[in-house]
């Protein structure tokens, strides 16, 4: 693809999301410099940053928009409309999207070192099974399958008493 | 409901450290349940399931002597609307139908909101410059909760917050500042341009998106990932809000040097405004009650407290001065109600 602005090739392609229409740019080194889009960014609100989201053409660009979160099947592209991601295991399936997004937001950071609770680490697994049956039970109970619900709460139960 | 909304909460009694600068410390932690989806994907049982849980948690945990619950869908928009004015909900949190909710403590100095952004935001308060005794109690509420809920956590990442902006520590430690003699003297630009180098974000009286009236601007750390949390206290304890107080006091000296006739006669006009107006809009009573509460606190009027312009800055918003005056007002009425409020309270009458 070439730069929207000259003959060579474009390199970043940038996706504004403008009044709810989205623009595409596609533009070459030299032109991303004097665009601005590839000037480093000091922290900026997350609508700011996801608006102005430089992404480098990777080939992988459409399957990453429409990859899903298996847990609670937030796409990347809902989370780049509305800036908020849907459950914790949407931290581990976006991880690598999220980063340079985490690096911007927070002073070149993506590691965390202050507080961590007491029972960190053991619960992670856990907290993953958990999530996965209360969307279970939630969908029996839309269903009406009250016996398989039952079960699923007894399960829930003593998983959460494990927790504590 | 808070008991005495007729008054101000303790943390607004502008007796704490630097109060003649700095109004109000606030320290908040945002946390989410393990084994929930985060507000955006919860379905409308789970939605109730979190309110249920975290209500059930905070009222058990022992936090505080007496812990106030506020269901905000059962309650009117004027109760809601109190509880913005004091800093106790977010706007955000005053709107939507959906189950939600927050502990208050009785003295108001601490508001957890159950399912705002997050499930949870611990919120304490504190009057005056005292982020380090605000930290402290917001963590021992944290470690509380945590003995109780779950909370969704990784080692890389921090505790997980729904916005990544949030990620990490979850912590968001802000400072009230009252910064008359900086407006007065144009310099206030040049702190919002280093606040911003410094990745600190400055809102106003009303927090996000507000402009700032009444000179308050509210000055709070962005960055909750890769720093703890004592670090980040220690830039606003020991460097950052020392510098803006410093900044402020060398501009009110400035003032009252070399520009003495402004400065008294802003600050007289200020309170003869205020004690012989017969209408007051909220945001002519604010400009104004910046500018008296700097003669008050350079010690260029007599006779008038701290504490009671403080009061008077929450109770002239609209939902305080309707409850005070016992029924709904339209504009005309509340100006002409919020003018006679603040002369009877000025001149003691
Ligand atoms: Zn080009
Ligand atoms: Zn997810």
């Amino acid at each position: 693809m070439k730069c929207d602005k000259c003959d060579q090739p474009a390199t970043v392609h940038l996706i504004e999301i403008v009044n709810g229409k989205k623009i595409e740019k596609h533009l070459c080194e030299k032109h991303a410099v004097e665009e601005g889009v590839t000037v480093k960014m000091t922290a900026a609100p997350i609508n700011d940053l996801l608006e102005k989201f430089v992404m480098k053409q990777t080939g992988e660009a459409e399957t990453v928009e429409r990859q899903a979160c298996e847990s609670c099947g937030l796409t990347w592209d809902q989370f780049r409309k509305r800036g908020l991601l849907g459950c914790p295991g949407c931290y581990r399936v976006f991880a690598d999207q999220l980063m340079p997004l985490l690096e911007r937001a927070h002073e070149g950071s993506n590691q965390h070192v202050g507080k961590a609770p007491r029972c960190a680490g053991a619960g992670e697994l856990r907290q993953q099974r958990l999530m996965q049956l209360r969307r279970e039970l939630d969908q029996a109970v839309a269903a009406e399958q009250y016996e398989r619900a039952a079960a699923l709460r007894d399960e829930v139960d003593h998983l959460e008493q494990d927790d504590t | 409901m808070p008991e005495h909304t007729d008054r101000a909460s303790d943390w607004m009694k502008g007796d704490g450290p630097f109060s003649d600068v700095v109004m109000s410390s606030r320290v908040r932690l945002a946390r989410n349940l393990a084994g929930f989806p985060f507000l955006s994907k919860t379905s409308a049982t789970q939605r109730r399931e979190i309110a249920c849980a975290c209500r059930d948690h905070l009222m058990d945990s022992g936090i505080a002597e007496s812990m106030l619950w506020v269901d905000l869908p059962d309650s009117s928009e004027m109760d809601r609307q109190i509880l913005v004015e004091r800093h106790l909900i977010s706007r955000q949190h005053a709107k939507g139908g959906e189950p939600r909710g927050v502990a208050i403590a009785l003295d108001e100095s601490v508001s957890v909101m159950v399912n705002e952004e997050d499930h949870l935001r611990i919120g304490v308060l504190r009057s005056g410059m005292q982020l380090d005794d605000g930290f402290a109690h917001a963590n021992q509420i944290d470690d509380l909760l945590e003995q109780r809920a779950g909370y969704a956590y990784s080692s890389r990442f921090g505790y997980l917050t729904a916005c990544p902006t949030n990620v990490g520590s979850g912590i968001r430690i802000s400072v009230m500042l009252h910064l008359p003699a900086l407006v007065m003297t144009g310099e206030i630009e040049k702190v919002k341009q280093a606040a911003n180098d410094m990745h600190l974000a400055v809102r106003g009286f009303h927090g996000e998106g507000t402009e700032a009236t009444g000179d308050l601007y509210q000055i709070s750390n962005q960055t909750t990932l890769g720093r703890t949390e004592q670090e980040m206290l220690a830039d606003f304890q020991r460097e950052i809000i020392p510098k803006v107080i410093e900044y402020e006091h060398a501009a009110r000296q400035a003032m009252a040097d070399r520009r003495t006739y402004l400065l008294d006669d802003r600050i007289h006009r200020a309170q003869g405004v205020l004690t012989s107006a017969r209408l007051l809009s909220s945001s002519e009573a604010l400009a104004l009650l910046s500018h008296l509460r700097l003669g008050v606190s350079m010690g260029r009027i007599a006779d008038i407290e701290l504490g009671l312009i403080n009061e008077l800055i929450l109770l002239t918003q609209p939902a305080h001065l309707q409850r005070i005056a016992g029924g709904r007002l339209d504009g005309e009425q509340r100006r002409e109600f919020r003018a006679e409020f603040v002369r009877r309270r000025l001149t003691g009458g």
